[in-house]
């Protein structure tokens, strides 16, 4: 083991309901997303990461598996999990900022419409668990 | 896939009139971290002993690695590793010493592995076993389970009784050998929190018997709440079961198992959280025992697929 700083450093809440493997996955995105993570940048090993946040080695595995299918990091035999060079952000960013700009005014004109925020994100829900319910 | 670390078939245990274990079947993978979970008495304990051979089965089979614990030889013995809360240490012992008696009682110790661990615990070889605090002690007794360089550990409620930073110290200690030895680890826990960062497979258990066991990504995966206004409650969809039911004046929300993917649009289908269906499950278990003692419990034996 070297005494390099991990690129970055995973928290984990158990309490949150979300699958510990998605904490990681979404907190590397997020983490690409801002630039914080960058193009070549070493993910830490599974060992570094069980260092960290207490997690099942497994679960580790199957969160870089997973950003492996996303496009954001690649593994390269016998040498660790990299963020891919120019990880395919600006793709979604620009898929996003549209998708943004239609929320921001359905949310103008729910909040016209009397509609309170609890109520948007209990919609959303909603509107989430049915269309997984039409996928599965 | 290789060889499940523990299987059964049909075990049971009788302790005179009352029941340990009642016919269970089970086969936990290797390379797992397997969680145990499941009210006092349920048989948790009773399993685990059977699996290290320090009880014997009353009718049924088990073979851990392979092997049938009962017989006992050493070198089956030297391939798991067994931790209860009562931690054997002698307490007038430095760890230096128990380490020494350690090396002289395991033919596949590693000191090496041995002193890496508690030196990055903080803890000297010098040190009293007496003089440890509780968390140190249970880091030891893990330690010297790790050293021996295990296949298997088997650990009953290993956290119980630690304060939250030794709590997590050790289950660090012990994710890390599994990240770098790829040791399969069987564990009872109360604690449910940690059933979902540290573990991959569940079994829960109630009144002596298996009441679910699978990968934990199929667990939350295989059940939904639905949820309708009643009275004029819908049929409910094929293939699922109800085990548990919460009733409002307004509604009624089912949480089931499924065996086969709802398309059903009369429902409104919710995704649970872990913890929501263990205690499901754990209410189940306990609302059965108090309405009728012979109320089957549903088995999940080979649902999902």
């Amino acid at each position: 083991m070297t005494d390099r700083q991990p690129s970055i450093v995973f928290r984990l809440d158990p309490r949150s309901g979300i699958a510990p493997y998605r904490q990681l996955v979404d907190q590397v995105r997020n983490a690409v997303e801002m630039g914080r993570l960058r193009g070549g940048d070493q993910l830490p090993s599974v060992r570094e990461v069980v260092t960290q946040v207490t997690i099942n080695p497994n679960t580790v595995h199957r969160a870089y598996r997973e950003l492996e299918n996303l496009g954001l990091a690649e593994g390269r035999l016998g040498l660790g999990t990299f963020i891919t060079e120019n990880p395919d952000v600006h793709a979604t960013e620009a898929g996003n900022v549209e998708l943004t700009r239609q929320l921001q005014i359905w949310v103008k004109r729910a909040r016209a419409a009397g509609i309170v925020d609890d109520d948007m994100l209990e919609l959303l829900r909603r509107i989430l668990n049915h269309d997984e319910r039409v996928l599965s | 896939m290789t060889m499940p670390v523990i299987e059964t078939n049909s075990l049971t245990k009788r302790f005179g009139r009352k029941w340990g274990l009642r016919d269970c079947s089970l086969s936990i993978p290797a390379g797992k971290v397997a969680a145990l979970v499941g009210p006092n008495g349920a048989g948790k304990s009773t399993l685990l002993r059977m699996a290290t051979g320090l009880s014997r089965p009353t009718s049924g089979e088990i073979y851990v690695l392979g092997e049938e614990p009962i017989g006992n030889s050493a070198s089956f013995l030297s391939r798991i590793g067994y931790l209860d809360q009562e931690r054997p240490l002698y307490r007038g012992f430095r760890v230096d010493e128990m380490f020494r008696f350690g090396e002289g009682t395991n033919p596949t110790w590693n000191m090496t592995t041995a002193h890496a661990y508690v030196d990055q615990l903080g803890i000297s070889l010098r040190d009293r076993v007496n003089n440890l605090s509780g968390g140190q002690q249970a880091q030891v007794a893990l330690t010297m389970c790790l050293a021996k360089q295990p296949e298997l550990l088997i650990l009953d409620e290993p956290a119980a009784a630690l304060d939250p930073v030794a709590r997590e110290d050790l289950l660090r200690l012990l994710m890390r050998e599994v990240a770098e030895r790829g040791t399969s680890v069987v564990l009872s826990t109360h604690a449910l929190g940690d059933v979902g960062s540290i573990c991959d497979y569940l079994v829960i258990m109630s009144h002596s018997t298996i009441v679910l066991a699978d990968d934990l990504e199929f667990v939350v995966e295989s059940h939904r709440f639905l949820g309708a206004p009643s009275p004029n409650v819908p049929e409910l969809p094929e293939g699922v079961t109800v085990i548990d039911t919460r009733t409002s004046s307004r509604d009624v929300t089912y949480l089931v198992r499924m065996t086969l993917p709802l398309s059903d649009e009369t429902w409104e289908i919710t995704q649970p959280t872990l913890d929501e269906v263990i205690m499901a499950y754990l209410r189940l278990a306990r609302d059965s025992a108090s309405t009728s003692s012979r109320h089957e419990t549903p088995s999940t034996r080979g649902e999902h697929s």
